[in-house]
């Protein structure tokens, strides 16, 4: 099992035709994404050949749907036109949106978020985000395949690299699904809805949760792990050393004041029983311990 | 991007929320000119993005435009808590019956926005919260609705503000709203909102916080950007489009990705404790490190007096490391001469073994290699602290 997207995940690319849209349509083909379909609005009746797959454009996602049976939806429009394109998705029901672009500004997240939290139908994964993969079913972003198989350790993650960084060190035990859900103030899913979804998998044995400074949803996180989650978890946090006021790269991860700090989300995430490692490697081998009893 | 007071007054003003005049001032006579104009009584303030400039000095009376310019030239200049005051706002003084506090946010948490209203102003607003928070009004607003008049009104009740300024606080509050629409912002607070003496609801002093995502739609934001508080470092590399951040340690970071360069800055100061070293710097050079952001990112790094030493983290994903090692050679061959300090490479990830022999063949006498992120911590910390 796997959470969120699996091997009958149905995939359409917004703004595929763009050049971040090929090319990662391009790899997202090649680890064995079932992409059925494209959107750019003009272009619709066009087909994009894809290293050898022929791959049809749509002017929205409800033609794509109707077309197709997409049941998901990657974005990499540009900010610019990010909100159009997710309420196009929103308007459509398709029941999950992943939303790679980086730099949407924070209102428009904020009303295509309260929009589809409206509609009930889709859940969002971002922006700014790396995406999404079940290793071996399905990767809907920009995680990079090939780094490890399908296995029995779910992870959850604010950053990309990192998320890369910590599949890479405990690749010889695989992974159900990693989760990348952005760096931005207002996300879709959050941490806790991933320690929920591996929590309810049973093929999951074991929970990685990488944070980073930055407002509370580590703590949230933590009283959620208190209260729901009886698998092995281990923590990561990044920014110990980040100075108040600073926005460190994400647009989220800003320290103000007392809130928002590294320390505060160790000491919360430690209260409940989740082991963290001071640096990714150390993270790595608290959850190699684990899983190796 | 904060905003200074003055700078939130004017968009106040444009945004018809009610302000006293006010005016910027950069020397002691703009402070004279500026006093002379409003007339009467003024306050002279230190703009300074930081709380507590009242309790450090910088904040005083002025009797009359003579007075302003002597109050201004001491506090222009004053340091409060860091913070160097290059400029006062001169605004006009006005006597005050109550204080009140408003504040439109962000509420990340709830992923919406968030009102705050209180009779209660003038103070933190943590303290209201803690003290009487049967007087602080939180009220989320769904950004797809808003806040109209009847909102508005609704939101005063709950902030228990009386009778007489209702109607005045509720059209600042719908007035605000629009601001933070219109302008992008995370942030505008009113703290204190006032009532004068003649029964007017004025905003006496604000916070403003802009989206710096937003910057595409707002091309007039830019003029509101601090050019003399902004490290020239920083400037260089915002106009070569790289995420930098000066610190004030000893060893340069350049790494891949905000939480990788994050982490890695941890990392970092907990191997410098030993040799009494920090991260001097926040690098993320992205996904795609191609030769040429490399070496924009490593000039940068290099052009730092405080850097000692330099540690080069890559995890490739997306970009693999051979790109990354031919990226580093060629960056070094651009700078030449300029590269005058140890860098310490770490790569690991998407076509290591490629990536390492590369930087092992080209052999240049500035460039280490280790295999792990803590042990090239450890040997980069090691090599600034000697």
């Amino acid at each position: 099992m796997a959470i969120f997207v699996n091997e009958s995940t149905k995939v359409i690319v917004q703004g595929m035709t763009g050049s971040e849209g090929t090319k990662h349509t391009k790899r997202m083909l090649k680890a064995g994404t079932k992409i059925v379909g494209g959107v750019t609005p003009g272009k619709g009746g066009q087909s994009v050949d894809m290293d050898g797959t022929l791959i049809p454009v749509f002017n929205s996602v409800s033609e794509a749907m109707a077309a197709t049976g997409a049941n998901a939806s990657v974005v990499f429009v540009p900010p610019k036109f990010a909100k159009a394109a997710v309420i196009d998705a929103i308007d459509a029901a398709m029941p999950l949106v992943v939303v790679i672009t980086e730099g949407i500004p924070v209102h428009d997240v904020a009303a295509f978020y309260s929009y589809a939290v409206g509609k009930g139908k889709t859940q969002i994964l971002g922006p700014n985000c790396p995406g999404i993969i079940s290793p071996g079913k399905a990767n809907l972003g920009i995680i990079p395949a090939d780094i490890t198989g399908p296995g029995k350790i779910g992870l959850v993650s604010k950053s990309g690299t990192l998320t890369y960084q910590m599949i890479f060190e405990l690749r010889d035990f695989g992974f159900t699904t990693a989760v990348g859900i952005g760096g931005d103030p207002i996300i879709g899913t959050t941490h806790i809805d991933c320690l929920r979804a591996f929590q309810d998998d049973p093929d999951t044995k074991a929970i990685v949760m990488i944070g980073e400074i930055g407002g509370d949803a580590e703590e949230r996180a933590a009283q959620f792990i208190k209260e729901y989650v009886t698998k092995p978890v281990v923590g990561y946090v990044a920014g110990f050393t980040a100075p108040e006021g600073k926005t460190m790269g994400h647009a989220g991860a800003i320290v103000s004041g007392s809130s928002g700090t590294a320390a505060a989300k160790k000491e919360a995430l430690e209260a409940v029983g989740v082991a963290v490692g001071k640096t990714p490697s150390e993270t790595a081998n608290l959850m190699r311990k684990i899983l190796n009893g | 991007m904060d905003l200074f007071e003055y700078q939130a007054r004017d968009l106040f003003e444009a945004h018809q929320i009610p302000v006293l005049a006010g005016a910027v001032a950069t020397t002691p006579e703009q402070a004279f000119a500026a006093a002379t104009k409003i007339g009467g009584k003024v306050v002279v303030k230190a703009q300074v993005k930081v709380g507590g400039r009242g309790k450090a000095g910088g904040v005083k009376l002025a009797e009359n435009a003579d007075d302003a310019k002597a109050k201004a030239g001491a506090i222009l200049g004053m340091d409060i808590k860091g913070h160097t005051v290059h400029k006062v706002m001169i605004a006009q003084a006005a006597p005050i019956d109550s204080e009140y506090y408003l504040a439109i946010l962000l509420d990340r948490a709830n992923r919406n926005f968030l009102v705050m209203a209180s009779v209660a102003g003038g103070m933190e607003i943590e303290e209201v919260a803690h003290r009487t928070p049967e007087k602080l009004a939180k009220v989320g607003i769904n950004p797809n609705i808003g806040i109209d008049k009847a909102k508005a009104i609704e939101i005063a009740k709950g902030g228990q503000f009386s009778a007489d300024v209702i109607d005045q606080v509720a059209d600042v509050l719908v007035k605000l709203w629009q601001a933070f629409i219109k302008e992008d912002a995370t942030l505008m607070e009113i703290n204190p909102l006032v009532k004068s003496l003649d029964g007017k609801v004025i905003a006496l002093d604000g916070k403003v916080t802009l989206d710096d995502n937003s910057f595409f739609r707002h091309p007039e934001h830019e003029q509101l950007v601090d050019q003399a508080s902004t490290n020239p470092l920083e400037k260089l590399a915002k106009e070569k489009d790289l995420n930098y951040v000066k610190l004030d340690g000893q060893v340069g970071i350049i790494g891949n990705g905000a939480g990788l360069v994050m982490s890695t800055l941890d990392v970092v100061a907990y191997a410098g404790e030993k040799y009494g070293v920090k991260p001097a710097n926040f690098l993320d050079i992205g996904g795609g490190a191609s030769a040429e952001v490399m070496a924009n990112g490593l000039s940068i790094i290099l052009s730092d007096p405080d850097v000692k030493s330099v540690f080069v983290n890559v995890f490739g994903g997306i970009t693999a490391c051979d790109a990354v090692a031919n990226g580093i050679v060629q960056a070094l061959d651009i700078l030449g001469s300029k590269a005058t300090k140890p860098i310490v490479v770490r790569l690991d990830g998407n076509n290591v073994g490629l990536g390492r022999k590369i930087l092992s063949q080209a052999n240049h006498p500035l460039i280490s290699q280790l295999e792990t992120m803590d042990g090239a911590a450890a040997k980069a910390a090691e090599l600034a602290g000697k």
